[in-house]
């Protein structure tokens, strides 16, 4: 089968082990991904923060090339990314008016018809139904599953998981053979954006996280988002100084998990990449 | 302020919140779920909730004072507080146009300028290659901040990982995508 994929910018460059791991992944499930053509950044946080009509009108151009290059369902393995596009559809499905103005923004044309899925809507409709006979490893550890907020916030829009206490990484790791903690952090926001502008801010939020999954015994924290991992696991060194503790457990992507229960290549999932060693 | 302008909100500052958003202020009634979710409250001015009560009054002076607030650049937009409110107001979309309006007319606050700094290096990096250059917007706040040592630590150990590119990737369709600001973010500043 053949999925569009958006990668966006994070994933080209700061977390590139996050496309590794999709793409290994991907062909070990004989998915054919097909990246959407010279697509551009979704805007996130810095667009929608100063100007409305810019924050709509970027991931709108997205879309449209998907649906020109005839992708009837794209993978958004960004969380953050995935929100930008995904609210953007919905925004422009209800409002015809400011559909029209985004349209000659844009100067194509734009249906709003792609289907967009988040990774953990990619894993659960294309590998879960196949996972069981390719585990050689099984993944028993303790885990915190990480949901951070752009993946489950806000339902109106996303129609994913329910929004306190999701279950749908913590179901998914499960079949892997972990076991997954009750935690309290599960949606609460790593500070995403401010990390340059605020890194004090950053390392209290994404602090109280990593303690939080580390003093109830998880092994390693899983995300879904290169926003939450950069800030969890680049930033490790700003978390230790708040938490005045250090802190060793390593942060890894839902892909990553399932790379290495299905036994591939510790280096094909890019975990040597990682400023937390991965040592599970 | 008469006792019946509590709740008729559709002048000043509130009603153009409804007219641009959709988003009713006057839903409120001020059970502070938002305030007590909000990762960010401690940092903030005005808590979410004081700030829905604030627009409530219709007070051109509380108005104001929302506009330049540090709340409005401080909030993450992380969804908390709408996943939790009552009444389902979508703060985080009243967020969006507050910002918007306060930048517009230039009454940001001087506390979120490196915060500001962030959002338009940000922005000036994909208007020019169509995809967000990384090292290039480092650089670049590092000039409108003048922070030129922060993170100087973190650098060589993205570079040693490959995570972090010294060129920028240049999209095909860059004049799309500059043009596309100049049909939305930039077209009253020509």
């Amino acid at each position: 089968m053949v999925l569009g994929i958006y990668p966006g910018c994070s994933l080209k460059g700061s977390s590139r082990e996050y496309t590794e791991s999709v793409l290994a992944v991907a062909k070990a499930f004989d998915i054919e991904i097909k990246e959407i053509l010279d697509w551009n950044c979704c805007g996130a946080t810095a667009a929608h923060n100063l100007s409305k009509e810019l924050a709509l009108a970027l991931p709108a151009r997205i879309l449209a090339l998907a649906e020109n290059q005839g992708l009837d369902e794209i993978v958004v393995p960004c969380a953050a990314c995935y929100s930008r596009l995904s609210g953007t559809q919905h925004e422009l499905n209800q409002h015809p008016e400011l559909k029209s103005k985004v349209v000659e923004a844009i100067g194509m044309e734009y249906k709003g018809t792609v289907g967009i899925l988040n990774i953990v809507q990619m894993i659960d409709k294309y590998i879960t139904p196949n996972i069981e006979s390719k585990i050689v490893k099984p993944f028993d550890h303790k885990l915190a599953c990480y949901y951070g907020c752009l993946l489950v916030r806000p339902k109106e829009v996303l129609k994913f998981d329910r929004e306190e206490d999701p279950q749908s990484m913590d179901t998914l790791m499960s079949k892997l053979g972990a076991k997954p903690i009750d935690w309290a952090f599960k949606t609460e926001c790593c500070g995403a954006g401010l990390t340059m502008s605020r890194t004090k801010t950053v390392a209290r939020l994404s602090g109280e996280i990593v303690k939080d999954a580390a003093d109830r015994g998880a092994e390693a924290i899983i995300v879904a988002c290169p926003m939450c991992h950069s800030n969890l696991d680049m930033r490790r060194k700003e978390i230790n100084e708040y938490n005045d503790q250090k802190i060793n457990i390593p942060v890894l992507y839902t892909t990553q998990a399932i790379g290495l229960a299905i036994g591939l290549d510790r280096e094909s999932l890019g975990l040597q990449r990682h400023f937390v060693k991965v040592e599970i | 302020m008469s006792a019946d302008t509590h709740h008729k909100t559709t002048k000043g500052l509130s009603g153009e919140v409804l007219e641009h958003t959709g988003v009713k202020v006057d839903k409120c009634y001020q059970c502070g779920k938002c305030t007590a979710g909000c990762p960010m409250a401690s940092e903030m001015d005005l808590a979410p909730s004081y700030l829905l009560r604030m627009l409530q009054t219709g007070d051109a002076k509380l108005e104001e004072q929302v506009l330049r607030s540090f709340t409005i650049w401080v909030c993450l937009t992380c969804e908390m507080c709408y996943s939790r409110c009552p009444m389902s107001i979508d703060i985080p979309k009243m967020m969006d146009f507050l910002r918007e309006k306060s930048m517009k007319e230039k009454k940001a606050s001087k506390k979120a300028k490196e915060i500001i700094a962030f959002h338009k290096s940000f922005l000036s990096s994909i208007e020019k290659t169509g995809r967000l250059y990384e090292l290039g917007l480092t650089l670049e706040y590092k000039a409108r901040t003048m922070s030129i040592m922060q993170d100087v630590g973190v650098a060589p150990a993205m570079l040693s990982r490959g995570k972090l590119h010294i060129l920028p990737e240049l999209i095909k369709g860059r004049s799309a995508v500059s043009s596309i600001f100049d049909k939305t973010i930039n077209k009253n500043k020509k």
